[in-house]
């Protein structure tokens, strides 16, 4: 009887040693992770929160913490709302096209296999391209005078505008350089989720009568990629609202702001007029931005497995 | 659509003027600045259509884009960067998801939940108190300032934990039987047979910091340590803007690397981004 309990005593310290074993491994393996996690990103976010409450100006010796006057400030800085309405509108844009698209090219390229391998490799080249490298040719491509696209436009007839540096035209145009790269990572996607969609519901969808393309789109197809589109579609918002590249490389915000966007205007802010405070509050509402689109897809998510 | 349905040959012929004409616009950039960056700066000019240069000023085009940046010191800046942040990145993530998948101790859910909340921020909102930081350790403008934010991918953690948990458990017991420590078991057991993973998640991080601007436009200020995107930047500047054709040449020499490499595999970029695609 005691020799039982002394055993079993003694195999639960075993248990706990090797479990203490266990968990100081697991520690040891992940903890350099941890520390690199805290120290590149959970510490500077939380940073970034607290500068925004502060008047802090990069390379001043005082700060002083100011409270919410850096977000007053804001709601009053017609230049932050127009860089924040632009990056709206940029996104508002481009993700319906390019998810348009790269969903249409998707749904062609697998419809036959003519020419399959090459379309793909095709639509997906501008992904490997350096954006602002691109940004550089289209810039070229859209010259107001001698520009491909303005040249062809004369041919028939119609003065094209100064793209890049009409107002009216000049986030239009951002958005296009956008979306012809976008494309071709939104098919990939599309492509995968394809080829995840059963043949079986196929045939079940004929047995039941839908013999029309349309009505295969949309019984099969289309619920078959529920998933997919949405993954696709966060994605494509949240790449939209970090357009920076073509911005900095081909308009610098201009002309007059009309090109100005969220992390343009913090850059503006923070390291040409070193508001480091103030640049700070601008990144928590950019943040703020990515939050809401990750909760919309949390609540979308829910709603399918629903 | 798949599912065994033949198209008609009107919709065939409708299918492959449609996907022409995107081809098109997609190739377009790519032909017409390769086409510019042969031809004199009086043709580039003249608001001409003609694709192919009349007279061929590739030489002095690619000479003089040598001369005015040091595009080569561009590219091999870019190869430092993006190497560096690649091996920093699977040396942390691959062991923590390790970790992860297979063993249990306390803690590991907040290490988790780290992982999820640092999928959800990007290096745009950390970037001004990081700029202090660097600042502070005097370490701006350096290859250490290029490199040590993306050290740690939470993505890469994310993407290994999922991957690794499907390795048997077994597998993993087995070479414990054998004697192998923790550390042997994840570069000899782990490693070998997660190369998919692996090398998904190369090509995704290669290619997003060889495309990235914003945190080297902000910590970088000398020509010599600029990566190609900043490169690109810096070229365009010192540029006067009539002198087109060594502009040309030089955007075709910062974008070939990749696009070049993405040719020759291109199977295993479409299953980078594919995978990359888990995310969701």
């Amino acid at each position: 009887m005691s020799a039982d309990v002394a055993l079993s005593t003694r195999l639960g310290r075993a248990k706990r040693l090797r479990r203490l074993a266990e968990a100081a491994t697991g520690w040891g393996l992940a903890l350099p992770a941890a520390v690199l996690m805290l120290a590149l990103i959970l510490i500077p976010t939380a940073s970034a929160a607290l500068l925004a409450l502060t008047d802090y100006q990069l390379g001043a010796r005082r700060v002083s913490f100011i409270g919410a006057a850096n977000f007053v400030e804001m709601w009053r800085d017609r230049v932050f709302w127009q860089a924040f309405a632009n990056t709206l509108i940029y996104t508002a844009l481009t993700v319906p096209l390019s998810v348009g698209l790269g969903l249409g090219a998707a749904l062609l390229i697998e419809a036959d296999p003519t020419g399959r391998t090459a379309f793909r490799t095709i639509y997906f080249l501008p992904v490997t391209a350096l954006l602002v490298a691109m940004a550089t040719v289209w810039e070229f491509i859209l010259h107001p005078q001698l520009g491909l696209v303005n040249v062809a436009l004369r041919q028939i007839g119609i003065a094209g505008p100064d793209w890049l540096a009409s107002p009216d035209w000049v986030l239009a145009s951002l958005g296009f350089i956008f979306v012809w790269q976008q494309t071709g990572y939104n098919m990939i996607l599309f492509l995968a989720g394809l080829k995840g969609i059963s043949p079986e519901l196929y045939q079940a969808a004929r047995v039941d009568g839908a013999d029309r393309g349309v009505e295969r789109f949309t019984m099969v197809t289309w619920p078959g990629l529920a998933a997919t589109t949405l993954f696709v579609t966060v994605i494509t918002t949240l790449y939209s609202f970090r357009v920076f590249d073509t911005v900095a490389a081909l308009t610098q915000g201009g002309p007059s702001n009309a090109s100005n966007v969220l992390l343009y205007n913090i850059y503006r802010e923070g390291f040409v007029y070193l508001r480091t405070g103030y640049a700070s509050a601008m990144t928590l509402v950019f943040l703020a931005l990515i939050l809401m689109v990750a909760m919309v897809q949390m609540r979308a998510r829910r709603g399918h497995s629903a | 659509m798949s599912g065994g349905h033949r198209l008609g040959r009107l919709a065939r012929a409708v299918r492959l003027v449609v996907l022409t004409i995107g081809a098109a616009v997609m190739l377009a950039p790519f032909i017409w600045g390769l086409a510019a960056s042969f031809k004199p700066a009086a043709e580039i000019w003249s608001g001409s259509l003609r694709l192919l240069p009349e007279s061929f000023h590739g030489w002095e085009n690619y000479t003089a884009a040598f001369n005015r940046a040091p595009l080569g010191r561009f590219l091999v800046n870019g190869v430092i960067v993006c190497g560096g942040i690649l091996i920093f990145q699977l040396i942390f993530a691959i062991p923590c998801a390790y970790a992860l998948s297979k063993h249990r101790f306390a803690g590991r859910t907040v290490i988790f939940g780290a992982v999820l909340i640092g999928l959800l921020i990007p290096i745009h909102v950390t970037a001004i108190p990081l700029y202090l930081g660097f600042a502070r350790l005097g370490l701006l403008n350096t290859y250490a300032a290029l490199i040590a934010p993306f050290a740690i991918s939470v993505f890469g953690i994310f993407l290994f934990r999922q991957f690794f948990a499907a390795i048997p458990d077994d597998l993993i017991a087995a070479a414990r039987v054998d004697g192998f420590s923790e550390w042997a078991i994840i570069w000899r057991v782990v490693v070998p047979a997660s190369w998919p993973a692996i090398t998904a998640f190369a090509i995704f991080s290669v290619t997003s910091h060889w495309n990235d601007l914003f945190w080297p436009f902000i910590v970088i200020q000398s020509t010599d340590l600029a990566p190609p995107a900043l490169g690109v930047v810096y070229f365009r500047r010192d540029e006067s803007g009539v002198d087109f054709g060594p502009m040309m040449a030089a955007t075709v020499i910062v974008t070939a690397p990749l696009v070049v490499a993405f040719l020759l595999a291109q199977r295993r970029f479409i299953d980078g981004i594919t995978l990359s695609g888990v995310k969701g």
